[in-house]
């Protein structure tokens, strides 16, 4: 309500909740008129207004939506599949995390051929979310330009090197660099650090993954440029004391001043051991974001069910080949991998709702 | 004058907020006769609105009625800044009441003349009605408001320059950088607040007993600004034993001994329970 105003937007005061305000959860109000925020001390000293309507939260936690960077599908869909309408798929899945807390999301593709990117990524667009689903902050490209070493479950035959080491190799790949949001790349390939820079350049973050490089490779991609870490001890050579690899960039000091190194890790409690997260965690707490890095079956209900050319089984939280105990991927919803990552830390909350949302914080609140 | 010594800080402050809540209940306040209430900023009343926040919880006391009037604002701080007067109040008080925030009037120290924000603020408070009850504080040098040592005792709101006393005590909360802390603010006058019908002073803490013993044991004097209350018809001071540690034993003990009286003003306490109940 404003005193004076003839049209008014009514304003609603969410009272007896947490807000993750600063880095922690707080007691206090949220205020909000039209589906923004408001800042009620403005609203009390400048336009002497007030709350229309009150509601008791009984001491939830407000938080704002969860931002998912690496998920390769979810629901029977399959965002690397090169269909005639990816772009309902997508919104079926944007519908569907929303139930997760999760408001906006990189579509990821794993390594495929030029063919499905050039007909995939025209169709996804970076877009808002809202009511009807999370929003899409852009594609997340996991790979081709990855190690065939650490390649896991991308198919050899669609890796590729930088070979004019630039532009052209990109494009030649992606064939458009519009509406990708992140790529993650091997940076031991020869010819890497021009195509780092060239991505920064064009506003995409670029991730180390799916890599053998050592310690000083991986700082020096961080110097051109790299600032994420493609799911932490997956994929990539295991931490040794004489070199750590790119797990030593957590605690690198060849980090420019004023950057932060971010990594991903997939906290469901079956990909890395809680110890491991914890070590990751307490060496560089601030850096760490949580991703689902979901496949196409997650939600899908216990059992079997054929997903391209594979027949998956799923048992709870395990998603297996058929028939084998081979893990086929992630399905573990985000809020579950939040709660998991809560209870194998033993932090307390706001923490936590930090490491899901923070990331990207120019998406804002979604309320 | 009424001396109401508590044991401590916590029960100076609930005694001091069941006699605020007392004499607005006792007003009966209506939206054609609202109750005017002075008020101050620091760290001595916080437990004092802590308990009327509490009261005002469970349903005991309601700010519909009441207008209220903030001694003090700093000059050029902007009103967002966390130390600001404004920031405090909203804070620490009106975030958690059901005050109007038309009725809810702070000295602004962002106006572009200041000198005819004083005078309005000054009309703003005669056309309320005056004011029913000033709460106040007092500082280390016995100011009342911003009234530095040396203001007239029949000053008005006005600009005051602060005293280096004052802005040393006040770097903690800007860093400890004395380039931060505000040099001046807008205050309410000695005279504005001898005008109030009623003057509660809260004085807690050994570091303010010299001060109290300068207000109340010593002679009307503008260097101790809270003496100018020596010569108003009802004060009540409302301390606790640490703030008294500078008085005459005699002092103290004669007024010890009427604390059976003082506590009449808050037992019982009222609440507008009682008086819902009366209506239906």
């Amino acid at each position: 309500w404003r005193r004076g105003q003839e049209r008014y937007s009514p304003v609603t005061q969410f009272t007896q909740c947490r807000v993750l305000r600063e880095h922690r959860l707080q007691r206090e109000d949220l205020w909000v008129r039209d589906g923004r925020i408001l800042d009620p001390e403005k609203l009390f000293f400048d336009e002497q207004g007030y709350a229309d309507q009150r509601v008791d939260c009984e001491g939830s936690i407000i938080a704002p939506g969860f931002i998912d960077v690496q998920i390769n599908g979810g629901y029977g869909v399959d965002f690397s599949q090169p269909s005639e309408d990816v772009s309902s798929g997508v919104s079926f899945v944007s519908q569907k995390i929303l139930q997760h807390g999760v408001t906006s999301f990189c579509p990821t593709l794993v390594t495929s051929p030029p063919g499905v990117y050039h007909k995939v990524l025209p169709q996804v667009k970076v877009h808002d979310g809202g009511a009807q689903g999370a929003g899409v902050l852009g594609v997340h490209l996991e790979g081709p330009f990855i190690s065939a070493e650490k390649k896991g479950a991308h198919p050899e035959r669609f890796l590729r090197t930088f070979q004019s080491g630039g532009i052209e190799d990109l494009m030649e790949a992606y064939g458009s660099l519009d509406n990708v949001a992140m790529v993650t790349l091997a940076p031991e390939l020869a010819g890497s650090q021009s195509v780092v820079r060239e991505l920064c350049r064009r506003g995409v973050t670029v991730s180390l993954g799916h890599s053998v490089a050592n310690l000083s490779q991986a700082e020096e991609a961080v110097l051109h440029g790299a600032s994420f870490i493609t799911h932490l001890f997956n994929a990539m050579l295991p931490f040794h004391h004489r070199d750590p690899g790119i797990v030593g960039l957590l605690t690198s000091d060849q980090v420019p001043a004023g950057r932060t190194v971010y990594y991903g890790m997939i906290a469901d409690g079956i990909h890395t051991n809680p110890a491991a997260l914890r070590i990751a965690h307490r060496a560089h707490p601030s850096g760490l974001v949580l991703v689902t890095d979901a496949i196409a079956a997650m939600g899908l209900p216990p059992g079997r069910h054929t997903l391209g050319q594979q027949v998956i089984e799923i048992q709870g939280l395990h998603a297996y080949v058929a028939g084998t105990k081979t893990l086929s991927g992630s399905i573990a919803p985000m809020d579950m991998c939040v709660r998991h990552f809560k209870h194998a830390v033993r932090m307390h909350e706001g923490s936590v709702c930090v490491m899901g949302s923070l990331f990207y914080v120019f998406d804002g609140f979604l309320v | 004058m009424r001396l109401v010594i508590l044991d401590d800080y916590d029960l100076a402050s609930e005694w001091a907020a069941k006699y605020i809540r007392n004499r607005i209940i006792q007003f009966k306040p209506s939206a054609e006769r609202y109750f005017t209430l002075g008020l101050p900023t620091g760290s001595t009343p916080y437990g004092c609105y802590q308990k009327l926040i509490e009261y005002h919880i469970s349903g005991d006391i309601s700010f519909k009625h009441v207008k209220t009037f903030n001694m003090d604002e700093y000059v050029g701080l902007p009103r967002a800044h966390p130390e600001s007067y404004h920031s405090y109040m909203w804070n620490n008080f009106f975030k958690h009441i059901d005050i109007d925030p038309a009725n809810a009037h702070i000295l602004d120290g962002n106006a572009k003349d200041l000198e005819a924000e004083c005078q309005a603020y000054e009309q703003k408070i005669s056309a309320a009605g005056g004011i029913e009850l000033f709460v106040g504080g007092i500082g280390p040098d016995g100011h009342i408001a911003f009234n530095e040592p040396g203001s007239s005792l029949v000053s008005r709101t006005r600009v005051k320059t602060l005293a280096k006393d004052t802005i040393v005590a006040n770097a903690r909360f800007f860093g400890n950088d004395l380039t931060k802390v505000p040099s001046m603010a807008l205050t309410v006058g000695v005279g504005t607040v001898m005008n109030a019908k009623e003057v509660m002073i809260l004085i807690t803490g050994a570091h303010k007993a010299f001060a109290l013993y300068k207000a109340i044991e010593e002679g009307v004097n503008h260097m101790w600004t809270v003496s100018a209350f020596q010569q108003h018809p009802r004060t009540i001071f409302v301390c606790n034993e640490d703030a008294t540690l500078e008085l005459r034993v005699k002092t103290v003990k004669y007024f010890k001994g009427l604390m059976h009286v003082h506590n009449r003003l808050v037992d019982p306490v009222l609440s507008i329970k009682d008086q819902q109940k009366e209506e239906n």
